[in-house]
């Protein structure tokens, strides 16, 4: 047999290799080394971090791809890149660049208010945001080979990362309990692709792997979403924006180890410095909350 | 699923899986299906009474690092030096001796290996190998699936280690030393359990000398 290159199970693959770890946000080359050496299985390449995204206002796009491409120089784990929802041509040009995986992001301010990016078309996997299953189907259906649930990035706050993991999670178990021919329906009301539906029931999770992100601050915080059943974590803001990275960086990277161990959660908990400020969720106006950005 | 020989009985055989990060779930999972007593090893103290330990796949850099946190590194070595140790990619350079980086390793393996090998994600590929060593556990020989995902190449095999699978232009992709089994591929990630099999028999024969 030829070998075949960049196939689903290679894409999904890669994904499989990161759980269990935390995917930290990086702005520099310097930054990227800090969290390779704490103990990151990919780093996030980006200009700002989500809490500055919000602080600054305006227009947020792809990166700098001179940085991405230094970032990518200095580290030997993964390196991943955000593009805006629906800006294929952004898509194309990390896909050049040969990063690991794409983050189609509700981070960054959106390209096309109907349409995501068709996924399948690309070489380098996709990461997509979900708050809930049928949107998590809907990303996969599009060709994303992992999902993340979106909570609300740069806030600090866990409370949103925490309601989208349940609700993704207590909608996988409606749909294990309930008689084969209430399928169709669940499928149209959650606006999910039938076959995948069919899929994950059978599975009984999603067909791909599963992060949690946007809100997570602390190692307590990472080790209550690898409790509630998430892969693994992706950790914006929390990191870069505290007193310490590279020991916050580090205890995190624990905390998602051993994050059914509370002795230990403890210990790694200890003088971290401070946490990043954080904002209150419900503080925030409706035109703030990144989360409901996605279709 | 391939049909498989059953040369011994898998219930006799409790296997270890280095559980810190990477793609444990799924080697646990071939595991059960086989009917293996398995353990999720994260401190040292886990290390006890096992016939054989599996590192996965997953970042090196990050398992390399909490198997110095958390004091797994010296126990770990320890253990091979009696018992069946098998590495999956990420745990393939953990074995090595050298990675050709300065990172924490087992160096119980006389081989060296070549992170990223093939380049980046990009260049992640599947492809059908052949593996005459599986001969043993299975009546029907055929290609193994292997999957390579940012994957090392095994670049030089000395001493006691010999070679036990090839790409088709000749690179070493699986190795063995002795009761010591690396592969830069995933057969965690297949339904082929031919290799995991093939594990067992390393610890049923270290059980017989």
């Amino acid at each position: 047999m030829e070998s075949q290159v960049s196939t689903f199970t290679t894409k999904k693959g890669l994904a499989q290799m990161l759980k269990g770890g935390v995917i930290m946000d990086v702005v520099t080359a310097e930054h990227a080394k800090i969290a390779e050496e704490a103990g990151a299985v990919a780093v996030m390449a980006l200009e700002r971090v989500p809490a500055d995204i919000r602080a600054d206002g305006g227009v947020a796009r792809m990166s700098d791809p001179e940085l991405i491409t230094e970032i990518m120089k200095r580290v030997s784990i993964p390196v991943m890149a955000k593009v805006r929802i629906g800006h294929f041509v952004e898509a194309q040009i990390l896909e050049s660049l040969e990063v690991d995986y794409i983050d189609e992001s509700e981070v960054l301010t959106p390209a096309d208010v109907a349409h995501h990016i068709n996924k399948h078309v690309f070489k380098t996997p996709f990461v997509c945001g979900c708050r809930n299953l049928g949107e998590a189907l809907r990303r996969i259906g599009e060709g994303a080979a992992m999902i993340r649930t979106k909570g609300e990035a740069g806030t600090g706050d866990v409370v949103e990362a925490v309601r989208h993991a349940r609700t993704v999670f207590r909608e996988i178990q409606q749909l294990c309990n309930m008689p084969e021919e209430e399928l169709m329906t669940f499928a149209k009301n959650i606006e999910a692709p039938y076959e995948l539906v069919k899929e994950t029931r059978q599975l009984g999770k999603l067909p791909v792997v599963n992060f949690a992100a946007g809100g997570i601050a602390t190692p307590a915080d990472a080790a209550l979403m690898m409790q509630l059943g998430v892969d693994g974590v992706f950790v914006g803001s929390g990191i870069f924006k505290s007193g310490n990275p590279a020991k916050r960086g580090a205890a995190i990277v624990k905390a998602v180890t051993h994050f059914d161990n509370p002795e230990i959660l403890a210990e790694v908990s200890r003088n971290l410095g401070e946490a990043m400020v954080g904002r209150n969720v419900t503080d925030l106006a409706d035109n703030e909350r990144l989360a409901e950005r996605g279709w | 699923m391939k049909k498989t020989r059953q040369p011994f009985d898998p219930g006799h055989f409790k296997v270890g899986v280095l559980a810190l990060q990477g793609s444990f779930r799924e080697h646990l999972a071939v595991l059960k299906r086989i009917g293996v007593e398995v353990v999720e090893i994260r401190l040292p103290e886990q290390i006890q009474d096992l016939d054989g330990i599996i590192i996965p796949g997953g970042e090196s850099t990050t398992i390399g690092k909490l198997a110095v946190d958390f004091d797994l590194l010296n126990p770990l070595r320890e253990f091979g030096g009696k018992k069946a140790i098998w590495g999956t990619c990420a745990g393939a350079i953990m074995l090595s001796k050298d990675a050709h980086r300065n990172q924490p390793l087992l160096g119980l393996m006389d081989i060296t290996v070549d992170r990223n090998a093939f380049g980046r994600q990009i260049a992640s590929f599947e492809t059908e190998l052949d593996i005459p060593a599986l001969d043993i556990i299975s009546s029907a020989p055929s290609s193994f699936p292997g999957i390579f995902i940012r994957a090392p190449l095994i670049t030089a095999v000395e001493g006691e280690a010999e070679i036990l699978a090839n790409l088709p232009d000749g690179r070493i992709v699986a190795a063995r030393q002795g009761h010591l089994l690396a592969t830069a591929f995933h057969p965690e990630l297949t339904d082929d359990d031919r290799v995991h099999r093939y594990f067992l028999h390393l610890i049923q024969e270290k059980r017989a000398s």
